[in-house]
Formats: C-alpha cells, sequence, structure tokens
C-alpha cells in the first residue's frame, strides 16, 4: 500500500524456505502484497509492510509461514493489558 | 430461502449511514443461511460473505445483472476482516453454513468463493478438506466481484490490493466521535469539578467559566486525533500515530492560542496546551484500530512510547490547571 508505511523492523513474520513448496497461496491472500514467487522461489518482497493478519500463515499447507497475529488497535492492545495487570476482565472492548 | 435486490433501497441507505455514525453498529445484522440474487441454477457461483448487514449490502449491491447464491455465515454482525481477525469468520464457520445450508444439493459444481480478507481466518486446504468446496479468494472489494466472475475467477494486483483513501479514512470518523461522547460527558464532569476548586475552596462561577475552556480544549484535542489525523494520516510527519497526534493537537492548539490566548494566564494556557495535544495524542493513537496496515507489534511499540508521554503530559495539564488560580 503505498504511502501507509507504519514501523520498520518490527514484524513477527517469518518463512522457513526449507518447507515452502512454491504454492503462492501466500501471494495470493497478503492483502499488502508483500510476497512474490519467481521460477519456485518465495520472495518477500517488503516485510515492513507485513501487519501480521495472518492470512498467509493460515493458507500456508505446509505451515511454512509463521506470524504472530493480532489486532493492530491501540484499545484492543490496552484492554488487554488493563485486564491483565486486574487480573480479570474489567474492560470489554468496542467490537 | 430469500431471493435479495441488487439495488439499495432507502432503507438500506440509512441503515449505512446509522452504521457509520454508530448508533445501530453492533446489531445491525442479517440472518446466517443461504440467499439469492438474480435467478441462479446449479452452475452459478457461491459467494461467501458475514452476517454485518454493511458487508451483506456491499455485496448485493455490486451484482446487478449476475445470477448467484449468496452464504452468508454467522459472524455476530461482524464485518468480514474483523471477524476473520477474531476468529468468527473461520473454517469451522464456514463448513458449519456449508453443511447447514446444504450447498452439496444445491449446486452441482464444488466451489466456493470467499472475500480476499477472510484469508485471515478461513484455511482454503482445510474447507476442501473438511466439505469438498474448493475455495477460490476473490477482490478485497465487493465492486470487483463482477470482473473478478468474468475473468474466469482470476484477480490481479489492483483487486487483491487494499487502500486506505481519503474516503476511505473519511467515512470512519463520525463512529469515532459517535464512540467518544460518553467519556467526553465523564471528563466534563470531572472538568467542572476540577475547574472549581480555587482560594475559596469550590467556586461554582469558575467551575462553570473554566470548565468550559477546558471542554473547548477537549474539543480541540477531539478535532486534531479523531477528525485531522485521519484526514491527513499520510501527509503528517512521523510513523507513529501518537506523534502525528501531538502534531495536529499542537497545530489546534496554536489557532486556539491565536484566537484566546490574551484572556489566560501562562500557566492556564501552558496546561490547556499540554491538555489538547495529550487527547490528541491519546485519539490518533486509538485511530491505529480503524486502520488496514497497523500491526499488533507496531502499535504496542509506539503505546510503550506514546502512553507515558499521553500520562504526563496529562498530569503536568492537571497540575497547572488546579494550581493557576492560586497563582
Amino acid at each position: 500500500m503505498r504511502g501507509y508505511r507504519y514501523i520498520d523492523k518490527i514484524t513477527t513474520l517469518r518463512v522457513d524456505r526449507q518447507r515452502c513448496v512454491g504454492c503462492g497461496n501466500c501471494t495470493v491472500v497478503c492483502p499488502h502484497r508483500i510476497f512474490s514467487l519467481a521460477a519456485g522461489e518465495l520472495a518477500i518482497n517488503d516485510p515492513d509492510l507485513c501487519m501480521e493478519c495472518g492470512a498467509c500463515a493460515r493458507n500456508c499447507p505446509v505451515e511454512a509461514i509463521a506470524v504472530s497475529p493480532g489486532v493492530g488497535c491501540a484499545m484492543a492492545i490496552l484492554t488487554g493489558w488493563v485486564n491483565r495487570l486486574l487480573g480479570r476482565k474489567v474492560l470489554s472492548g468496542c467490537c | 430461502m430469500p431471493r435479495v435486490a441488487t439495488s439499495a433501497s432507502a432503507r438500506d441507505r440509512w441503515g449505512t449511514v446509522g452504521a457509520r455514525i454508530g448508533i445501530i453498529r453492533r446489531n445491525y445484522k442479517v440472518v446466517p443461511g443461504l440467499y439469492a440474487v438474480g435467478s441462479p441454477d446449479p452452475q452459478s457461483p457461491v459467494l461467501v460473505t458475514a452476517n454485518y448487514k454493511l458487508s451483506f449490502d456491499a455485496l448485493r449491491h455490486r451484482l446487478n445483472g449476475i445470477d448467484a447464491w449468496l452464504l452468508v455465515v454467522d459472524t455476530r454482525g461482524i464485518n468480514v476482516w474483523c471477524a476473520a481477525g477474531k476468529g468468527t469468520f473461520s473454517t469451522d464457520e464456514v463448513l458449519r453454513c456449508v453443511g447447514d445450508a446444504r450447498l452439496d444439493e444445491l449446486v452441482s459444481h464444488r466451489e466456493l468463493i470467499l472475500p480476499q480478507l477472510a484469508a485471515t481466518g478461513v484455511s482454503a486446504l482445510a474447507v476442501k478438506k473438511g466439505c469438498g468446496f474448493r475455495v477460490f479468494f476473490g477482490p478485497v472489494r465487493a465492486a470487483d466481484l463482477p470482473a473478478f466472475l468474468r475473468s474466469g475467477k482470476q484477480g490481479d494486483e489492483a483487486m487483491r490490493t487494499v487502500t486506505f483513501t481519503l474516503g476511505e479514512r473519511a467515512v470512519l470518523i463520525p463512529v469515532e466521535l459517535f464512540l467518544l461522547a460518553k467519556p467526553l460527558l465523564v471528563i466534563l464532569f470531572l472538568g467542572f469539578l476540577v475547574s472549581g476548586i480555587g482560594p475559596s475552596i469550590f467556586s461554582p462561577t469558575a467551575a462553570l467559566h473554566r470548565g468550559l475552556v477546558l471542554l473547548a480544549a477537549t474539543g480541540g484535542g477531539i478535532v486534531g486525533g479523531a477528525v485531522l489525523t485521519p484526514l491527513l494520516l499520510p501527509w503528517l510527519p512521523g510513523r507513529q500515530f501518537w506523534g502525528k497526534g501531538v502534531l495536529t493537537g499542537l497545530a489546534v492548539a496554536l489557532l486556539a492560542w491565536l484566537l484566546a490566548a490574551p484572556r489566560l494566564g501562562a500557566a492556564e494556557q501552558t496546561s490547556l496546551l499540554l491538555w489538547t495535544a495529550a487527547v490528541s495524542s491519546y485519539l490518533a493513537m486509538n485511530f491505529t484500530g480503524a486502520t488496514p496496515f497497523t500491526s499488533p507489534s507496531g502499535v504496542e511499540y509506539e503505546m510503550r512510547r506514546g502512553l507515558p508521554a499521553q500520562i504526563g503530559a496529562a498530569c503536568l495539564a492537571l497540575g497547572l490547571w488546579l494550581t493557576a488560580p492560586f497563582l
């Protein structure tokens, strides 16, 4: 997505190239088009554009991709912190 | 099994407005299950979507002239991408829906077309194993579906890329403001209390006058964080949203300062500046949840930096506001 870069060098995305079979599923589902396949070789064009949505990991048939998915939402993270701090579910979030 | 229209009714349009403002957002659902558009037959495609009515409408309103089955999954009234992320638009949910609708008796083919953004929650391989239907991930936007179907279910790069245009950002503002109504009332009340504290213990006149000024500064922070930040997002410098919010907050504060500063003392001016910036920064940081590109790792990174800054600035602002009447 042009013009919308977020925090660099922080993504949890990891690809195990030994396991990759070049099926191309990840190249189809990624909402920010960070994968490409050339001659059966997987390339990650721009890992900093990864938003950790998990679609690639979910659809990899050989579990070659790992990412810790979650919601990129400050409110969701804050709710998680507060609830963990207080030991119980105090805040429920807005969605 | 109902046949639905592909043209938007007045009720649909008002519903969209209500959902976008936030009034009917939480309970804007359609009954999950099978629907038809046009006159589908056993060879017609099966298009899967979420049971949030905005999602359902977004899909069917783009299917003019097309015969298709719509399989609506129970996502508890949440849109496709959020539900996929939360685990409600899941492999299991799709399998359940396909089974309940007895799809294998309805259509002669074994294909499902899912929105690309459902891929976060649905494994195409697992669905195939579970019910024998092959999943094709369609375009991100329903508007591209006709072209997708015509091209033999081939999506191009543009169809598969998520965007965040000015229009797409602007449409998110009303609901953010709506969700602020209750917290704003609380702040208003506390603001009046805090503003009345002075040499005469508590002055209702001061509470009112100073409270209203504080409310205006809060409003300025809201404009900075919840209106300007979304609108100007790609042009605001810095990657971290809380920083962008500081900038817009300071811009609003500067404008207010130019218009109204002479009437306030230095302590109060500084207090309001800090408060406006803190509110704007917090709300801008909150906007991360409404964007299609912020990662949870990134948001956590910036929260560890932004929250202390916001809390610090707010505390300082409060301290100055409380002491100002005594100076």
